[in-house]
């Protein structure tokens, strides 16, 4: 053994067990959980049925992505399920009326946007707490949809408008394909880049974030932006998959959302969060869905299972950090 | 009930033998013992960082100490929380008063143990009860009224009222009087003087020499978490005497103090006002200079920081930095301009927990290193984290350690290093080796000399006298919110550093 008692030693410890199941714990749990539904249930292998889990990971998923960001920073933001209504409705009318399939979406995307902007700015310049300002704008932005669509569902008629929903590329349907474009993206996004870095300082240490010199407020209008756009993107794929644009779906979507990503790990407080954490939570909780309806369990048992395994995840972790 | 209970205790002294108390990394206390007689007023003195509020903060329970013994007449007591401290008579009246601002005084007078049947709190009663405790204390604050209405004053009366009525013996004062009216101190020192004679054990801590000598029997000297002597008899005690006792022996000269040759004016600043500042501060300091700051406790030192650092805005004056004007509007244009800030509170604003020494490091800076500014260079964030880790000599197995599993000396330099990798021109350092131990504290010394002789202005902002008088080239000394004075290293020495610093007209 050589005596190299450098200030700076890089030497590997012989094997971190606890870091690595800290940071693999949920993406093991959520391979294990589906290996037992392969083996233990009937037809959950089956093309149709992973077909359909796919696309209800899909949604869940892209909104996921950056409620990651939201989360990791510190806040949270309740209004993306309205979004996602509102996204679809206001889709399918200016399709309707324009016949245009670009301007339907971009118009979609464009409400994402201010309304993700709106949240940041109360949220960033205003200092209003994540809570009620989102809480706020979920209302606003719901009872938006329902007046733009009258308080019924808009048809559409555009047949490329359904190539997002229900296309296919190599026999894997498009939005799965936009949700795993999406985890690499904002995994990397995370990472590899200042926005990233910063989110996670901000949600770790806001006061020594802003000292360090990061530009807070920015970050966080940006942070919500974003988050408005890609819900806004994910209302769009919903809308396609069914062929209307529909005010009143997506109703609880956000905790869904929320539930996946603290289900995988990610932290409330901020400071903590990693794309693998929600890519686990959104399949667990994808998976268990899938699995509880091939067995035909009752949706209100359904909703009981659901919010234990959020409890007991959420307690595990607690008790880790002890 | 609450008051039967203690009547064993009253009349008894209080006494401390050998009490330590260690922090990893520092021994805040040391081997205390003296001994406060029921029926008097005892100071207790010393620097910032004495060791005063340590102890407080043991006898209230709120620390378990590492060694010693805290009795109460022959009682030895063995205080786990502040629950027990509470319970054995003793009361610590903190600066932060622990009142809650939107209930009611009489809530906040029976809180924990409201009178109520069966959880219904029986409003007749508690205002009986919250009268009977104000009586004699403060007769005109009404019960009723919700306790944020009150003045400064009132509250701290509110809090003593609280004392007493859950049958305090011991009763302690940390800085009772920094924040009241002269009218407010006269009462309250009526009140003490009550107190006193009514056999209590009464302890003061304060830096106002003329409350010391005007209501103490008797004075207990800290310096540096250690013992120095107790003053018996006030009436042959002077201020003189008590200063220098306070300033105390010499240490050992880890600051390695190196003359420098310095620039031109690196910043001048020019009538500055701002929140915290009372008067204009005007001051300049030049490349290569190490410019002191000190001051007691609220002098508006941190303050002036902030002020310096853009985190707070400029109420008046003007900032120059190398010749040119310095519009501050927040921390990053501070950051731009090259001025640094080292905060106070390294975990509060500082270090970003959670993340790792890396991280830590590269966040000011990588902003200039990555692709269109915000794509990351992975080359460079593993090179100038590992480049800073080793030229501060950061203790951590690896750059991806989470930076608070670090030790304070180490979270310091890491800091440090996080500047180092910035274009610099002037550095602030707010107490920056608070809570370090010794050996890391001469490291940054070092770096500090270093930083200096490159050609950096630093300003160094200590309460530590001894630091100050170690490392700096010049001393400002600030008092309540204003600028007092200036001295050269040459000159400077303690007592005239602390004349100075402590406030006008007290001091003589």
């Amino acid at each position: 053994m050589t005596t190299q008692n450098n200030v700076l030693p890089t030497a590997r410890k012989p094997l971190d067990l606890r870091a690595l199941l800290d940071n693999w714990a949920m993406l093991l749990a959520a391979v294990s959980i589906f290996l037992l539904c392969a083996l233990l249930i009937d037809n959950f292998l089956s093309p149709l049925n992973m077909r359909g889990l796919g696309l209800a990971i899909s949604t869940v998923g892209i909104a996921a992505c950056t409620m990651l960001f939201c989360l990791a920073s510190g806040h949270f933001d309740l209004s993306v399920g309205s979004v996602i209504a509102c996204a679809g409705v206001v889709a399918a009318i200016v399709m309707r009326d324009t016949d245009s399939v670009m301007l339907g979406i971009g118009a979609a995307l464009l409400m994402g946007l201010i309304v993700g902007l709106i949240n940041g700015i109360v949220i960033a310049k205003l200092r209003v707490n994540a809570l009620i300002t989102t809480l706020a704008t979920m209302q606003i932005v719901r009872g938006l949809a329902y007046i733009f669509a009258n308080g019924k569902a808009v048809g559409v008629s555009q047949d490329q408008f359904f190539i997002f929903g229900n296309g296919q590329l190599l026999g894997v349907p498009v939005p799965i394909l936009i949700t795993i474009v999406c985890f690499v993206f904002f995994g990397w996004l995370l990472n590899y880049t200042t926005y990233g870095r910063n989110t996670m300082a901000i949600g770790g240490n806001p006061e020594a974030a802003l000292l360090a010199g990061v530009n807070v407020d920015r970050t966080k209008i940006l942070i919500f932006a974003v988050h408005g756009v890609i819900g806004a993107l994910a209302g769009v794929i919903l809308a396609s998959r069914m062929t209307s644009g529909q005010p009143m779906i997506g109703q609880g979507f956000e905790l869904t959302v929320i539930s996946a990503c603290v289900l995988g790990g990610v932290s409330l407080s901020g400071g903590v969060g990693m794309i693998r954490h929600v890519i686990a939570g959104v399949l667990i909780l994808a998976i268990i869905e899938n699995a509880m309806n091939l067995k035909n369990i009752d949706t209100f048992y359904q909703y009981v299972i659901r919010g234990s395994i959020l409890l007991l995840a959420v307690v595990i972790d607690r008790m880790k950090q002890r | 009930m609450h008051a039967q209970l203690q009547t064993h205790n009253a009349g008894a002294r209080l006494s401390f033998t050998g009490i330590g108390k260690t922090f990893p990394g520092v021994k805040a206390l040391d081997g205390i013992s003296f001994t406060a007689q029921p029926g008097q007023v005892h100071a207790l003195m010393g620097e910032n960082g004495a060791g005063k509020s340590t102890l407080l903060k043991i006898l209230g329970g709120a620390y378990i100490p590492s060694s010693g013994t805290l009795q109460i007449g022959e009682q030895t007591m063995a205080f786990k929380c502040a629950a027990d401290s509470i319970a054995s008579g003793v009361a610590v009246i903190h600066q932060e008063l622990h009142l809650v601002p939107e209930m009611t005084v009489a809530e906040n007078l029976f809180l924990g143990h409201l009178p109520s049947r069966f959880g219904v709190v029986n409003r007749g009663l508690l205002r009986k009860q919250a009268l009977a405790c104000l009586k004699g204390l403060a007769d005109e604050i009404d019960p009723q009224e919700k306790l944020g209405r009150l003045s400064l004053g009132q509250r701290q009366l509110v809090e003593i009222a609280k004392a007493l009525s859950r049958g305090a013996h011991v009763i302690a004062f940390d800085e009772p009087t920094s924040s009241l009216s002269a009218r407010e101190i006269d009462r309250l020192m009526a009140i003490i003087t009550r107190l006193r004679d009514e056999g209590k054990v009464v302890l003061y801590v304060s830096h106002r020499m003329e409350e010391v000598f005007r209501i103490c029997d008797a004075v207990t000297v800290f310096k540096d978490g250690r013992y120095v002597r107790t003053f018996e008899d006030m009436s042959t005690l002077t201020h003189d005497q008590l200063v220098t006792c306070m300033v105390g022996r010499d240490i050992q000269d880890i600051y390695d103090y190196r003359p420098r040759e310095h620039g031109e004016v690196a910043l001048k600043v020019d009538g500055l006002l701002g929140p915290g500042l009372r008067e204009p501060v005007s001051f300049q300091v030049h490349k290569g200079e190490i410019l002191g700051l000190f001051g007691l406790v609220g002098a508006g030192r941190t303050e002036l920081f902030r002020l310096l650092s853009g985190l707070e805005r400029t109420t008046a004056g003007q900032l120059e930095l190398c010749g040119q004007t310095l519009q501050l509007r927040s921390p990053r244009d501070a950051i731009t301009a090259g001025v640094l800030l080292c905060p106070e509170d390294r975990k509060k604003e500082g270090i970003i927990p959670l993340a790792s020494v890396a991280e830590n490091i590269n966040i000011s800076a990588r902003g200039a290193h990555s692709t269109f500014g915000w794509l990351l260079r992975d080359g460079w964030e593993k090179g100038n984290a590992d480049q800073q880790i080793r030229a501060m000599k950061v203790k951590t197995p690896n750059a991806a350690q989470k930076i608070m599993y670090l030790s304070g000396g180490n979270q310091q330099k890491a800091i440090l290093g996080r500047w180092l990798s910035m274009p610099m021109k002037v550095l602030l350092l707010d107490e920056p080796t608070r809570g370090i131990d010794i050996g890391a504290k001469a490291e940054i010394y070092q770096i500090i000399h270093n930083l200096a002789a490159s050609g950096i202005a630093v300003i160094v902002v200590s309460s530590d006298l001894m630091e100050v008088m170690g490392i700096s080239d010049r001393i400002l000394v600030l008092c309540e919110g204003a600028m007092r004075g200036e001295q050269r290293r040459e000159h400077a020495t303690e007592s005239n550093l602390l004349q100075l610093a402590l406030p006008r007209g007290l001091a003589n």
